[in-house]
């Protein structure tokens, strides 16, 4: 049934139809109205027996996801920015303990200064952790996305976390047309979640125990091997997904026109206006294509070395920076197709802390690096000249 | 041969008493029976469970679990009776 709604309630309406056992979450702009629909829900009865637990802050409420997961609940929470980070040392527990948390991160740019606005330097400070990140397009993705996230973290041969993340603000403020799903299509897509081990009295178990070192490192070796599977099992729940939804999103990327000689590659909300941009720039003969990154961690490393392989010249837009280097999704990029393309790799940090990035700044810098007015390198663009002064 | 690994770090209770922390003070109590009451203070500010007072024969004295105490010290400074004396390893003297 398709409907007129913002990105909160795309998120909150799937959800609900993933029936989760135990919702925890603390307000943060611009995720608070995710968890408000799914309270508003969760007071008209609309989600089961389900528990809705406010937290103190996003530590307590990751701590509390922890618990409820290792319980045995299908648990989720969303946040962003300042409250992602709040929730760091938890989440790297929560992978080290290969729970299956599903959390949405509405991305927001990370203080000083304060910033409520869109960018992606919250959630890749959470590179590392051993949670699987998707970046969804639109509101309609997101809303697929939640089944999904709960299908592949939930699998056996992965139980890590997974975190959706949507742009703040450009989606989960916008109001698009959203193809609600049903409850029993998502009830034959989702089976109830069986816990692999859980926390009961009749079989006391500690969780993340101490590891000293002759035994720790065989355990992130484990993460590993995981998060490797996950790729593989991400590929089969995408392509279930596409069968029974008849929406295909793709696989770990999508790419459009893979017989250019430039790539434009990016993540979130902007590869909408890019697709548009880039299939603009074709219809006046430049030889651009567009690849889409979806699944950030894990990495799409083998699905880049193809579809780059004969590529001349590469733009990556980044949307946060690893201070003292680049973009990071330009860092990994040039590591995943090293000594398998050998072309100039553009890396260009954009829409910090929701800067905008209309229709002609984006066309303007993939012409000019088409025309040789660029140097491959890191390079800011949209941003004003600047002094720096003591005030 | 491959160990078992548990998923997550999963493990089932008391399987810390594998771990033998016993050597890892500079530290160790040593209990002058003469002066121990029995009082059982050393044994509810141990934070290792490893003093504990026992009958011996007709003797009732504090015991410690030289396998898991890390020699905080904590028994001895709490003893009413000045009864426990830390003594230093004998690896650490010099």
């Amino acid at each position: 049934m398709k409907k007129v709604v913002r990105g909160f309630y795309s998120v909150a309406y799937s959800v609900k139809l993933c029936k989760p056992n135990v919702i925890c979450a603390y307000p943060i702009t611009p995720q608070t109205e995710i968890v408000e629909n799914l309270a508003a829900m969760y007071a008209n009865g609309e989600l089961g027996d389900a528990e809705y637990i406010t937290a103190e802050s996003e530590f307590g409420a990751a701590s509390i996801l922890v618990g409820a997961s290792a319980a045995g609940a299908r648990v989720f929470t969303a946040t962003c920015s300042q409250g992602l980070i709040l929730m760091s040392e938890v989440l790297f527990n929560a992978a080290g303990m290969r729970l299956p948390i599903v959390l949405v991160n509405t991305n927001r740019a990370l203080s000083a200064p304060l910033s409520i606005w869109n960018d992606h330097q919250d959630s890749m400070a959470m590179r590392d952790a051993g949670i699987m990140q998707v970046y969804v397009e639109n509101n309609q993705e997101a809303h697929d996305m939640i089944p999904q996230a709960y299908k592949v973290a939930e699998n056996k041969k992965v139980l890590l976390p997974f975190m959706v993340c949507m742009d703040g603000y450009k989606l989960t403020h916008a109001y698009e047309p959203v193809d609600l799903l049903e409850q029993e299509m998502v009830d034959s897509f989702l089976p109830p979640y069986e816990p692999a081990a859980y926390l009961t009295t009749e079989k006391p178990l500690a969780f993340g125990c101490y590891a000293p070192p002759h035994i720790y490192m065989e355990f992130r070796v484990a993460m590993q091997q995981a998060m490797e599977r996950a790729k593989e099992v991400m590929l089969e729940v995408f392509k279930e997904w596409a069968e029974v939804s008849g929406r295909d999103w793709g696989g770990h990327i999508t790419l459009d026109f893979p017989e250019s000689k430039i790539f434009v590659v990016a993540m979130g909300s902007v590869v909408g206006l890019l697709r548009k941009v880039v299939e603009e720039l074709k219809s006046e003969g430049l030889s651009v294509g567009l690849i889409k990154i979806r699944t950030f961690r894990p990495f799409p490393v083998e699905e880049l070395r193809e579809a780059l392989k004969d590529a001349e010249k590469v733009i990556v837009l980044d949307r946060s920076v690893s201070f003292g280097y680049e973009g990071p999704v330009s860092i990994d990029l040039k590591s995943a197709i090293y000594g398998y393309s050998s072309a100039e790799i553009y890396s260009f940090a954009v829409g910090l802390g929701g800067r905008d990035m209309p229709k002609d700044f984006l066309a303007k810098i993939i012409r000019d690096v088409a025309e040789g007015k660029e140097k491959p390198g890191f390079a800011f663009k949209g941003h004003q000249e600047f002094e720096e002064v003591i005030p | 041969m491959k160990i078992k690994l548990n998923l997550g770090a999963i493990s089932e209770p008391l399987q810390s008493e594998k771990l033998k922390t016993g050597d890892w003070g500079t530290h160790y109590p040593v209990v002058d029976k003469e002066r121990c009451t029995g009082c059982k203070t050393c044994m509810q500010y141990c934070p290792d469970f490893c003093i504990e007072v026992k009958e011996v024969g007709k003797e009732r004295y504090a015991v410690v679990d030289y396998n898991y105490c890390k020699g905080c010290g904590i028994c001895s400074s709490v003893c009413p009776f000045e009864a426990i004396k830390m003594e230093l390893k004998d690896i650490f003297k010099v």
